[in-house]
């Protein structure tokens, strides 16, 4: 019982530390490319630490499936919204500070 | 250990809060929004927890249904600046 | 017929794990919801019945799932430590890359494998050719390398 006490004390305040970690990214980095990056970081690994936390947490039974659950729905809804996003901003000219090969436009 | 990951869950809801504010396209506001939604269902999650009461999960699990359509919505209106056109046809 | 039976399974085994209720109102209101969902799925193009479900799909990915899980863990440490350093390197790359999946499942699968991993984003798939960008030049030559295309080829069943 202490192991799992631990181990969920750990993945919890990890997952808040990685989270504060993409939030920092998403004020740091240059432009609306890189910065989805960060909010990537809050999307998986930050979003699951915390979720595999307190399903250690709650023991095995409804409340961890419902955890187990959400997690799957942000894994899964994740790339689709920042894709989204990122290919909206790139067809509205949003120009990426990045080395581009040439111009391979999307519209 | 609950306060602990509200308090950075918290402080990260500020930090994208203030990408927000500062924009400067609306494409990182949306971005800003996307992430304070992520942080609420885990804030919601959490704070569940934290006061006992585990049922608060479902409204969790709606907030983050609501964050991902309310995304994709405000996106395709920023891109076709209307919900119900069809955008098979507004771009050949 | 048969093949819409596993959808609707699916539909109330999900009901019942998250309502966790017994009454026969809650219940019946279970029901409705259960077919209310089956029936506007059935009008939507190709989301049930268009195609048997794949099972084998199922089982392989008891293999790549793993795997990808251990490439977001580590990519993720990858972008923290980037974020955290005090100078941020000014390197993000627009490339192109190729899916070599035969079906456009498996090619959807992988530009979202692309996308979970942080430091890589999918901006467009279309057809075969996928435009990514990448937050450094490692994560850029971790698409090029190819070993995720290689790993979906073989999850959707390319032998």
């Amino acid at each position: 019982m202490m192991i799992l006490d631990a181990l969920s004390w750990f993945l919890l305040v990890g997952g808040a530390v990685l989270c504060v970690i993409g939030g920092l990214g998403l004020l740091r980095l240059p432009d609306v490319y890189t910065r989805a990056h960060a909010a990537g970081i809050n999307d998986t690994l930050g979003a699951w630490a915390i979720l595999l936390g307190l399903m250690l947490q709650a023991g095995l039974g409804l409340v961890t499936i419902k955890l187990a659950m959400i997690g799957l729905f942000i894994a899964l809804v994740g790339p689709v919204s920042s894709h989204a996003l990122l290919k909206a901003a790139y067809a509205h000219d949003v120009r990426a500070r990045a080395s581009e090969e040439e111009d391979p436009h999307v519209d | 250990m609950f306060t602990a990951a509200l308090i950075g869950i918290l402080i990260t809801m500020c930090l994208a809060l203030a990408r927000g504010a500062l924009g400067p396209t609306v494409f990182d506001r949306i971005l800003a929004v996307n992430a304070m939604g992520t942080q609420t269902v885990l804030l919601i999650a959490v704070a569940g927890f934290w006061s006992g009461r585990p049922e608060w999960l479902d409204l969790a699990l709606v907030y983050a249904l609501v964050n991902f359509v309310g995304t994709i919505a405000v996106l395709k209106y920023t891109r076709f600046g209307s919900l119900a056109e069809d955008h098979t046809r507004a771009r050949p | 017929m048969l093949r819409l039976l596993p959808p609707m399974l699916v539909l109330v085994l999900a009901w019942a794990l998250w309502s966790g209720h017994g009454e026969p109102l809650i219940v019946a209101f279970g029901a409705f919801s259960c077919l209310a969902v089956f029936g506007i799925s059935l009008r939507m193009d190709r989301v049930i019945g268009a195609e048997p479900l794949d099972y084998g799909l199922a089982v392989r990915s008891l293999v790549y799932l793993p795997w990808l899980l251990l490439e977001i863990v580590k990519a993720n440490l990858a972008i923290a430590g980037l974020i955290l350093q005090s100078k941020l390197p000014d390197s993000s790359h627009l490339i192109r890359a190729k899916a070599g999946q035969s079906t456009e499942l498996g090619r959807v699968i992988y530009a979202n494998s692309i996308t979970l991993t942080p430091g890589t984003i999918t901006l467009d798939l279309r057809g075969e050719d996928l435009l990514v960008h990448a937050l450094t030049k490692a994560a850029a030559e971790g698409v090029q390398g190819g070993e995720m295309d290689r790993r979906v080829s073989r999850l959707e069943g390319q032998g």
